[in-house]
């Protein structure tokens, strides 16, 4: 299995690499990706420098164009695939029907990956891609069991990356305007949710409030770890109960599914967080390389170390860990 | 210009799913959708009571449309799904790839549903390749938005081959998720979440803890807490070339809305909205809940 690492900036691509990534992904720096968030990807002599750094290392760079085209932009994300062709990138990651449709007919020589963003949850919608856009990979949203994973395996026309650590998306990839909703901003559209520019902290009698364009989004006692105000991670009221009413700050790992993700045959394995430091880089690609090379070494006597779950834990929202949707009874 | 009664998100006992349609029957709508959109437990109809219902409303002077869900995650669900593409007399919505890859092979014509993210002209053109016959635009999209990508569709001399549907009044689907949030709310699992949406017609309310009302659980999906309300932006909808306007069927109250959103087409006037109840900013581009 590859193992497939964000990179946000040139030092966290570099780390990658030396760490042990398979290949790494990135973003331009505009709209056309899901991580536009501000100090945050490449620009052209960066892109430049980046697939020379990882080809040079015989490592593969995948640039993620997974926003929706704006009715007025759409040559912004065709020059998006122009500029990842011309800096000779091994795949393209595409959300939106009408971009794919370009670098398909463009560029058909270069591999098309489907973007977690299209959320492709089912065979029907994987033979979509597969007969109008000859893709060469889906990446799985992070909504389904591990059988489920684990059917469409055996039965898919293409082959399968998911999402094995990092912030945890709860709702169907491409398919959520909780953001819009709430700040006019959504990860289809703008590439961000819950965007840094809405959030506001302010200490109150209550104790320290954090909002999202005013919303209040959690309130937290001063023994209490505060987090980013993700919206959907926040406590909220329903009929006098207050709680995590949709899902506690938490990160995925899916460590200990290792060996049944391998088996099974999906082929990538990627780990979330274009948005964090090249430190959290390093941490995470060390960690899942070792997993994965145990693993390979000695498949029948893999463990779990709990030095990589100590390590990944540190690493995580609110320190704590979940398999999320690939553990029926997360859902 | 249309209007079109959408389909039911919530989950009804099926005596008021009956009871609704036939209500429906009589409505101003000239296009009805129905069918299950959310979570495929939701059994008090099966494929062959909802045909049965379209069959009934069918009779009436209105086009039926079967929508479909929308998260499909089991084969069982696509098969299911795939018995109703193939039900010979009706026109389907299709609220995920999937049954636009099956309706593709029927070589049947679809309605592309607001669940189906297409976001500009190119996108149009790949779905109509593919037999769409009339879109839904995306919940989260402005008017300036529809108004741009309309006017590229007749640049482009394809805005003929497709009508343009925009849902305009009702709780909108925001979001859908492995998770069951009513059952969760219930403290039970998904697995045995012994339907307890049902309980909910209306969905449960998630408010800040402040009080102010963000969001409505519904099973799986996620619903704003204000209902959206397009009734004055009707003329312009109108006026930028809008053929359908969706009413939700949220409850009977859909069957006013539709009295309501046809006499402010013929005598417009400015209605006053609640602040605490509804929203329309997607429309004009800022933050959904809001009210511009």
């Amino acid at each position: 299995m590859e193992l497939l690492c964000p990179a946000g900036n040139f030092p966290a691509l570099k780390t990658a690499i030396n760490n042990g990534a398979d290949a790494v992904y990135i973003g331009m720096k505009d709209d056309t990706n899901a991580r536009h968030f501000a100090g945050l990807n490449f620009n052209d002599g960066k892109l430049v420098k980046a697939a020379d750094y990882v080809h040079l290392h015989n490592k593969k760079l995948h640039v993620a164009i997974n926003t929706f085209a704006h009715p007025d932009g759409e040559t912004r994300w065709r020059k998006a695939v122009d500029d990842a062709v011309a800096i000779g990138c091994d795949a393209l990651i595409i959300a939106d029907l009408g971009v794919l449709d370009y670098a398909a007919n463009q560029y058909p020589e270069i591999e098309r990956h489907v973007s977690v963003q299209a959320s492709t949850t089912n065979i029907e919608a994987i033979k979509f891609f597969h007969n109008n856009f000859d893709v060469s990979r889906v990446v799985l949203p992070r909504v389904l069991s591990i059988q489920q994973v684990k059917q469409l395996a055996k039965n898919t026309p293409v082959p399968l990356e998911v999402f094995a650590f990092g912030s945890l998306c709860i709702m169907s990839e491409g398919r959520c305007y909780l953001s819009s909703y709430m700040t006019g901003e959504s990860p289809n559209t703008a590439g961000a949710c819950s965007p840094a520019k809405y959030v506001r902290w302010q200490e109150t009698d209550k104790g320290l409030e954090s909002r999202l364009n005013d919303v209040l989004i959690d309130r937290y006692q001063p023994e209490e770890k505060a987090g980013y105000p993700t919206l959907c991670k926040g406590r909220f009221e329903v009929d006098d109960n207050i709680y995590h009413a949709l899902e506690e700050p938490t990160s995925l790992n899916t460590l200990e599914l290792i060996p049944q993700l391998s088996q099974m045959g999906v082929v990538s394995v990627k780990i979330e967080g274009r948005q964090r430091s090249p430190a959290y880089v390093e941490q995470v690609t060390t960690t899942w390389r070792s997993a994965l090379d145990c693993y390979q070494q000695k498949p029948e006597n893999f463990q779990i170390e709990s030095k990589w779950m100590d390590a990944l834990g540190n690493l995580s929202e609110g320190e704590q860990t979940t398999l999320g949707a690939y553990h029926r009874k997360w859902q | 210009m249309k209007f079109s009664l959408g389909p039911s998100l919530f989950f009804w006992p099926k005596h008021q799913v009956e009871s609704f349609y036939q209500k429906a029957k009589d409505s101003k709508s000239d296009i009805i959708y129905l069918g299950e959109t959310v979570c495929s437990k939701r059994r008090e109809l099966r494929v062959k009571d909802w045909l049965n219902v379209a069959k009934e409303l069918s009779q009436s002077n209105k086009q039926i449309v079967i929508s479909t869900m929308t998260l499909l995650e089991s084969p069982a669900e696509v098969q299911t799904m795939r018995k109703l593409c193939d039900n010979g007399d009706f026109l389907i919505e299709a609220n995920d790839l999937s049954a636009v890859q099956i309706m593709q092979e029927l070589k049947m014509p679809f309605v592309a549903g607001p669940a189906i993210n297409c976001y500009n002209v190119s996108t149009l053109k790949v779905l109509l390749n593919q037999g769409m016959i009339r879109w839904v635009m995306p919940v989260e999209l402005s008017g300036d938005w529809l108004k741009t990508l309309l006017i590229q569709a007749e640049q482009e001399n394809v805005r003929h081959l497709f009508e343009c549907e925009v849902f305009s009044w009702g709780y909108l689907p925001l979001a859908y998720s492995a998770r069951c949030f009513t059952a969760r709310s219930e403290d039970k699992p998904k697995d045995d979440c012994q339907y307890c949406c049902i309980k909910y017609p209306l969905g449960r309310k998630m408010n800040s803890r402040e009080g102010e009302r963000v969001f409505v659980l519904n099973g799986i999906q996620t619903m704003s807490g204000y209902q959206y309300n397009l009734i004055n932006e009707i003329e312009q909808m109108n006026s930028l070339g809008v053929d359908i306007a969706r009413i939700s069927a949220d409850s009977e109250i859909a069957f006013e809305k539709l009295i309501e959103f046809k006499k402010q087409l013929i005598e417009p006037s400015n209605l006053q909205l609640s602040k605490v109840e509804e929203c329309n900013g997607y429309w004009h581009k800022i933050a959904g809940m809001s009210l511009a």
